[in-house]
């Protein structure tokens, strides 16, 4: 009996303790005399405040931990798998997975582990590389168009207009069947040319937003230059958005070039591509599931992690939805 | 009888060279879907070295407007200035390019804003957004910049200015934003500041901190002040001349004291009235009646007569000019005499 009444007086001592602690902190408010984070939206620290709630988000860190993953299995595939993905022996064709080949062997009697292993760097350096171009073409185009508006804006949105109707999987399937040999370079070259649009869309609409604010004007009032105003000032207040879309961004190539190396337009053998695993796979399914599962799994996981970081990063920077 | 503060101010300008900043018949207008908006028409005032000079209009009078045109930082479309001359030290504003501009925004003509917090970058630490200053325009090393950069947090008095150095714009109050605001502007020591509005934003015991402030770094100087404001309390103490706006054009200009104490001109009168006072033995305070008129549809003759208790059949038809009440001192009304006696 007493145990309870004593847990319950301390109950109340807490409520009170943190009822005052609330009125503190509003007179403190209203004072204006120190930091009021919540008044400031978005605030000096958005990327340090996005980080403090990344840390704490698990989804965020399960899909960096995966994607770190994937990464270094790009960066040095030696680090998982020492057999070479090319040393075949025919006599081992279609080999179930066992615990010699965790994967088991392709049709041609090749160890699969090692070379899903190996696929990864083909799919993370197009997704990567594409997602890069596509984003320095976005900052580019993007900052012209919504900084300068006008004629630079409407010559800038046409063309955007005219590539955005290009369907991205038909139009790289049309561009792709020119090219005699399909590698790395053509692949990422065509997803980067196609692939710009929506990024540059939504920076230029970023920086729009950004173009009209007081910090803009009082910059230029104190003599900078349209340069410096746009690096320094609308480049690192308008990117947040198209950060967090290129990060899902990454996810998107991954797919599409696995699509297109499936459909065979892409990579072409003997390169090593998820995409390419996959086709081939698709005629031997019911014999051989296991050329399917893996490289599907590892594909699906990848774009995954990338869609799943993208969408922690959103909701990370975006203040209201805190 | 007029408040006693008002009459510390100098009477009149101490001696008149050339004028450091003149514009002269500045018109601007907003070409808009819905029509022309004459936000700035046929406006004129000078501001010597060392001198303040307060802009004093309601929101919409054309004041901040015509600061922005000053500056050239009126955008086209849909902005145009189009009549008139801005010249500093002699030189025409208005012929020089974007880059020449550029040379003399911040060096020579420096401006701060209404609303401080949405003037900082707010991604930037503040003390940098100040050191950037000396680096981009000055050319100055890294530590170079950040030592002037804290001299300068220290003169707008920032306390523990080094360690402030590093923190981000929302981690400082409205008045210490306005401060860091100041700062940046007088970095490059301009030879005038323009204020459009600066303690606005600010509660009333901060806004006294920041007008001395201002006072402060003016005297040290030999700086020209222009004041924009629709506050007649801040004027009074700060200014030494005041034009006073409204709908896109001055109405009266001249030394504070004298204006105070006898307007030449019913909007200042009235404005004057509507001002609560300590020493005040009226019981209710003399508003003036309606509203000032959309810059789209400026009645005809005197911007002023439909509001004007004052008004005469000649005030809808003429345009009144700007009459000469006294030397440095004048008034668009036709009935300035009769104003300055009837308060007189």
């Amino acid at each position: 009996m007493s145990d309870t009444r004593k847990d319950a007086r301390t109950d109340r001592v807490d409520t009170r303790e943190v009822e005052s602690r609330g009125a503190a902190r509003d007179q403190s408010g209203t004072a204006g005399g120190e930091p009021v984070g919540e008044l400031s939206g978005r605030s000096a620290s958005l990327w340090a405040d996005a980080w403090r709630e990344l840390r704490r988000d698990r989804i965020f860190l399960a899909a960096a931990a995966v994607v770190t993953v994937f990464v270094v299995m790009a960066i040095a595939p030696i680090l998982f798998t020492r057999t070479d993905p090319r040393a075949c022996d025919l006599s081992r064709s279609l080999g179930r997975p066992s615990a010699d080949s965790w994967f088991g062997y392709d049709l041609l009697g090749c160890d699969y582990y090692s070379q899903v292993v190996h696929g990864a760097r083909v799919s993370v350096s197009i997704g990567v590389l594409v997602t890069l171009a596509a984003l320095v073409i976005a900052l580019v185009l993007g900052s012209l168009a919504g900084y300068y508006g006008g004629l630079v804006d409407a010559v800038i949105a046409r063309l955007t207009d005219v590539v955005f109707g290009l369907p991205f999987i038909l139009g790289a399937i049309v561009i792709l069947t020119v090219f005699e040999n399909r590698g790395l370079f053509q692949v990422t070259l065509v997803l980067a040319v196609l692939g710009w649009t929506t990024m540059t869309r939504l920076m230029r609409s970023s920086v729009i937003s950004v173009r009209d604010s007081d910090y803009v004007l009082a910059a230029r009032a104190l003599g900078t230059s349209d340069l410096r105003i746009l690096t320094r000032h609308i480049l690192p207040n308008a990117i947040a958005p198209v950060i967090v879309y290129a990060t899902i961004y990454v996810g998107i190539v991954i797919a599409a070039e696995a699509t297109l190396s499936f459909l065979g337009v892409g990579l072409q053998l003997p390169a090593i591509s998820w995409g390419l695993m996959i086709s081939d796979a698709q005629y031997r399914i019911a014999e051989a599931p296991h050329l399917l599962l893996f490289p599907g799994l590892f594909l699906s996981l990848t774009v995954l992690s990338f869609i799943l970081m993208g969408d922690a990063l959103r909701d990370a920077l975006d203040p209201k939805l805190r | 009888m007029p408040a006693t503060e008002v009459l510390t101010a100098t009477e009149a300008t101490p001696h008149r060279a050339d004028p450091l900043l003149e514009v002269e018949d500045l018109a601007v207008e907003f070409r808009t879907r819905d029509g022309v908006v004459r936000a700035v028409d046929g406006v004129s005032y000078h501001v010597d070295a060392g001198e303040t000079l307060a802009i004093l209009g309601e929101s919409g009078s054309g004041k901040s407007v015509g600061a922005q045109a000053v500056m050239g930082l009126i955008d086209s479309p849909p902005g145009y200035v189009t009549r008139g001359s801005i010249r500093y030290r002699g030189r025409e504003l208005l012929e020089l390019d974007e880059g020449g501009m550029q040379r003399i925004r911040g060096r020579h003509v420096a401006m701060v804003f209404q609303d401080a917090l949405s003037s900082l970058n707010p991604v930037f630490t503040v003390g940098d957004q100040i050191a950037e200053m000396y680096r981009v325009h000055e050319g100055a090393s890294r530590a170079e910049a950040r030592r002037r950069a804290v001299e300068m947090m220290d003169r707008v008095h920032i306390p523990a200015a080094e360690r402030r150095y590093g923190d981000y714009p929302h981690q400082f109050s409205g008045g210490m934003r306005q401060r860091i605001m100041i700062a940046m502007a007088l970095s490059l020591g301009p030879d005038v500041l323009i204020a459009d509005e600066p303690t606005t934003a600010l509660d009333v015991t901060v806004q006294a901190q920041i007008m001395d402030l201002l006072a402060e770094l003016q005297r040290d100087t030999t700086m020209a002040l222009v004041l924009i404001t629709h506050d007649l309390g801040v004027v009074a103490d700060v200014a030494d001349r005041i034009a006073v706006m409204y709908a896109g054009r001055v109405v009266e200009q001249g030394a504070v004291s004298a204006l105070y104490e006898r307007p030449a001109h019913p909007y200042t009168l009235g404005l004057i009235e509507s001002i609560p006072r300590m020493d005040d033995e009226r019981d209710e305070l003399v508003p003036i009646p309606g509203a000032p008129p959309s810059l789209m549809r400026i009645p005809p003759g005197c911007s002023f007569h439909p509001r004007c208790p004052m008004a005469q059949d000649v005030c809808a038809e003429d345009d009144p000019p700007l009459y000469a009440v006294q030397p440095g001192r004048e008034s668009a009304c036709h009935f300035w005499e009769e104003v300055l006696t009837s308060h007189g």
